[in-house]
């Protein structure tokens, strides 16, 4: 049973408002003229405020409100958006989260240094230095300036507004703070008490609320209502003058650009009809429980295994009914499968959004002005998948800043401007999905990292290397060449964390770099964890699976390579491959297959063969881990589960590629 | 959620356990470890595993490693019989619960054994790593052991 505790629902709108402030505070940050972002932002906070009042986030509600006052002044255009006010405002923002999600733990203390910088910040750059507004009672912002010294207003509440939870008589108390009212309830359409439905609102109100108040801040009160209330807003002293249309606002965002006065009629008309608040986009999204969502495809994976079975006895049956439904159910698990993957695909912007804020604040601390540039964002890949690479992602950004990208002053000497460039890029290329991020600055230095190796012992002097092989100790543990540690990176924790994460997910990690244009690192990954497409082969009496994506192609093994074990290479139209024999990497018992099999794969730059005795056909792979007890086996990645009801074990390719295969065969002989 | 319940004695000094066989002694098995017995199933060999796990079988839908811990123990590998059953346990391997199915050469029965009538694990008389072995209890005429079994395992 999925919670439907309102704190946890207020508190997963929260994060998202949130999300959505960071993104538009660091956009204002590039665009700060941009009123259309000033009041995304404002209007997040304002949500944020409302909701957590509703909710008894009352620090919450608190802080905002100040945090708000503070942002109005930005939003009348009288403080300039300034880089230090953005930079103000994202701490602010940190702090509502803070204060959200671990309200005993966060100390009033931060909140109060915030709010006295964002006031000195706004104090001290507006053009008249009076006091805040409080929001009770702003000054008027030029333009939709009010002139008059009251409203009458007219409010008619759609008739289940009851039914949502809204309280009309709380909108009257916050229209009342505002100014003294008066108000005179519409008895009109209230029916007699035989038909009175109880739940229905019948009645309406005229008011007049007298004071010095912006038409925003009455449309403010209404916020949360929406569209479910039409608001006529007459200003006082224009109620002398002969019958004036009556504006009618059905929205109480604001108006995106403050309208000149004279003409407020009309955008207040076209308010009526169309919806102008942006997020509110209609969409039919359903949120799901994440646990709910693996349970379906372990019931998925289950599914897939036992249509395999049925499909693996229809065969043996000669009855065309059994066969027909049996290829029925086939199609249907297939599709069924497919869906489910579906649902669980993210597209990967979700992640690279956070990643902005990352560079923001090391950009800033580094005292290095680089642009973000993020490629791809609408690739997808399995949710659990786009959780588990934001850490390796982390690392591999703060390391392109940090180490990647030269001094400013350095930068300038050269070619290149001072502001360097990250790309975090993101596409599919095959079935798998390639993220990369580059950077545009120094490249790797072969010989450093080289020098380093053997300074730490990772390899002996003068042993012929690849730049590719080099660039590897990056990600032996502990290993960093940055001259000076910083606090960022340096410390040589985290690459082979990345790694290690990495090839947890089934994927791999490339490097390429340019001496003085760059680096990129890339990452290989599969699509999803939990079913892959595999290669089904029989060695001995076992069975086992290859990962389809990493087989290049299937050769016979020649006759004269079958005994020999003085060179175990392959010659593929030219090409060296060298092939391990996994009868005796297995230790499989019994005579070999007459006609044994050479599977050639590949991982990074390597080729190898695996020779098989027996090649059994493409499988459905749905992924089972291995037991913990069982942490030492390396050589296999996880096991699946056969027609027959049999485990089989998935070869982990990587693995084998990466070890020395002459010396694995060599192990394993001398074990047996 | 089962699983290092073994210490579960009840007030009275009583633990129920599975009384099964392997090789030619009898193990008693802390009941709330135990999840289910079932018949022996094909089994897939898993290269380069320890002796006592060498290989894996799927109990539903789950790949689950089986333990045969006749090498723990000293004993000669012997082959299935009408009698061998696959225990299904429930067990925590540095904290957190793994399942394994365990061989045996024949289950008997759940019955209780008594704390009192607890032995301590003689020092010599036996090659067992005393770490194997949580306690040695007579049940009747016979010696019982009653096996660490995240240590045998692990």
């Amino acid at each position: 049973m999925s919670s439907l505790d309102p704190i946890d629902i207020f508190r997963t709108e929260a994060a998202e408002l949130l999300d959505c402030l960071e993104a538009t505070l660091l956009d204002l940050g590039e665009k700060p003229d941009s009123t259309a972002l000033i009041d995304t932002a404002f209007r997040a906070l304002h949500t944020i405020k409302g909701s957590g009042a509703m909710f008894g986030f009352d620090r919450v509600a608190a802080f905002t409100h100040d945090f708000e006052t503070a942002f109005d002044l930005v939003r009348q255009g009288k403080v300039p958006a300034s880089v230090e006010l953005v930079n103000v405002s994202l701490s602010a923002k940190d702090y509502i989260r803070m204060l959200i999600e671990d309200p005993d733990n966060t100390s009033a203390i931060i909140g109060e240094a915030v709010l006295d910088e964002l006031k000195h910040l706004v104090a001290g750059e507006a053009p008249k230095p009076s006091a805040p507004p409080v929001a009770s009672a702003p000054p008027a912002p030029q333009g939709t300036a009010v002139a008059s010294p009251g409203w009458r207003l007219g409010l008619v509440f759609e008739a289940d507004i009851l039914r949502n939870g809204t309280n009309p008589l709380a909108l009257l108390d916050d229209l009342r703070d505002l100014g003294p009212c008066q108000v005179v309830p519409r008895l009109d359409g209230v029916s007699d008490l035989a038909a009175l439905d109880p739940e229905a609102l019948a009645i309406a109100w005229d008011i007049t609320l007298n004071g010095d108040v912006s038409r925003e801040a009455i449309e403010d009160v209404f916020v949360f209502v929406g569209d479910e209330v039409t608001l006529t807003l007459t200003p006082l002293d224009v109620e002398a003058a002969p019958a004036p249309e009556p504006e009618t606002a059905t929205e109480a965002a604001p108006a995106a650009l403050p309208a000149p006065a004279p003409d407020a009629a009309a955008p207040a008309a076209e308010a009526r009809t169309g919806n102008r608040r942006p997020d509110d986009r209609p969409s039919a999204t359903v949120r799901v429980e994440a646990g709910r969502l693996d349970e379906l495809m372990d019931r998925v994976g289950e599914l897939v295994i036992a249509q395999a079975r049925l499909s693996q006895l229809a065969g043996l049956q000669t009855d065309v009914g059994i066969k027909s439904i049996s290829e029925e159910i086939e199609r249907l698990s297939a599709r069924l499968r497919d869906t489910t993957m579906g649902i669980r695909m993210v597209p990967i912007g979700s992640l690279f959004g956070r990643f902005r804020r990352l560079v923001h604040d090391l950009s800033r601390d580094l005292g290095k002005p680089v642009d973000f540039i993020t490629e791809g964002e609408e690739t997808e890949l399995d949710k659990t998948m786009i959780e588990r690479l934001a850490d390796p992602l982390v690392h591999l950004i703060r390391n392109a800043i940090d180490h990647g990208i030269e001094d400013p002053a350095r930068r300038g000497a050269g070619t290149k401007g001072p502001t360097g460039r990250i790309v975090l890029a993101a596409e599919h290329v095959g079935a798998q999905v390639l993220v990369s991020v580059s950077d545009d600055g120094a490249g790797l230095d072969a010989a450093r990292i080289r020098a380093k190796a053997e300074e730490k012992g990772l390899v002996a002097p003068g042993t012929p290397l690849t730049d590719q092989q080099i660039y590897q100790f990056l990600f032996a543990p502990g290993f960093s060449t940055a001259q000076e540690i910083s606090a960022l990176s340096g410390r040589g924790v985290g690459m082979d964390v990345v790694k290690k994460t990495i090839e947890g997910l089934r994927g791999s990690i490339d490097i390429a770099t340019v001496p003085g244009a760059g680096t990129t690192v890339s990452l290989r990954l599969p699509l999803t964890l939990a079913i892959i497409e595999g290669l089904l082969i029989r060695v001995g009496e076992g069975r086992y699976v290859l990962p389809l994506s990493a087989v290049e192609e299937c050769v016979e093994l020649p006759a004269a390579d079958r005994l020999t074990r003085g060179r175990d290479f392959l010659n593929i139209r030219g090409e060296l491959v060298p092939f391990l024999r996994l009868r005796s990497l297995f230790g499989a018992e019994g005579e070999p297959d007459p006609h044994q099999k050479v599977i050639v794969i590949a991982a990074g730059d390597a080729r190898i063969g695996l020779v098989a005795d027996q090649i059994n056909g493409k499988h459905q792979t749905v992924i089972k881990s291995l037991s913990k007890l069982h942490a030492d086996v390396t050589t296999f990645s996880g096991a699946t589960i056969l027609g027959d009801g049999t485990a089989a074990l998935i070869i982990d390719v990587g693995q084998l590629v990466a070890g020395d295969g002459a010396e694995r065969i060599q192990d394993f002989q001398e074990v047996a | 959620m089962m699983a290092e319940t073994a210490e579960s004695v009840g007030q009275d000094g009583a633990l129920q356990v599975v009384m099964l066989r392997i090789g030619a002694e009898t193990f008693a098995l802390d009941a709330g470890m135990v999840r289910e017995i079932i018949d022996p199933i094909p089994a897939t060999r898993v290269a380069g595993a320890r002796a006592h796990l060498a290989s894996v079988v799927n109990v539903r839908g789950n790949v689950v490693p089986l333990a045969d811990i006749r090498e723990r123990f000293g004993m000669p590998q012997a082959v299935a019989t009408r009698d061998t059953r696959f225990v299904v346990i429930e067990v925590a391997i540095d904290g957190d619960p793994v399942v394994v199915a365990l061989v045996a050469d024949k289950v008997f029965e759940v019955t209780e054994i008594q704390f009192g009538e607890r032995q301590s694990v003689p020092k010599i008389g036996t090659s067992w790593r005393p770490e194997y072995i949580k306690t040695i209890v007579k049940f009747g005429e016979e010696f019982v052991i009653v096996p660490d079994v995240e240590k045998v395992l692990n």
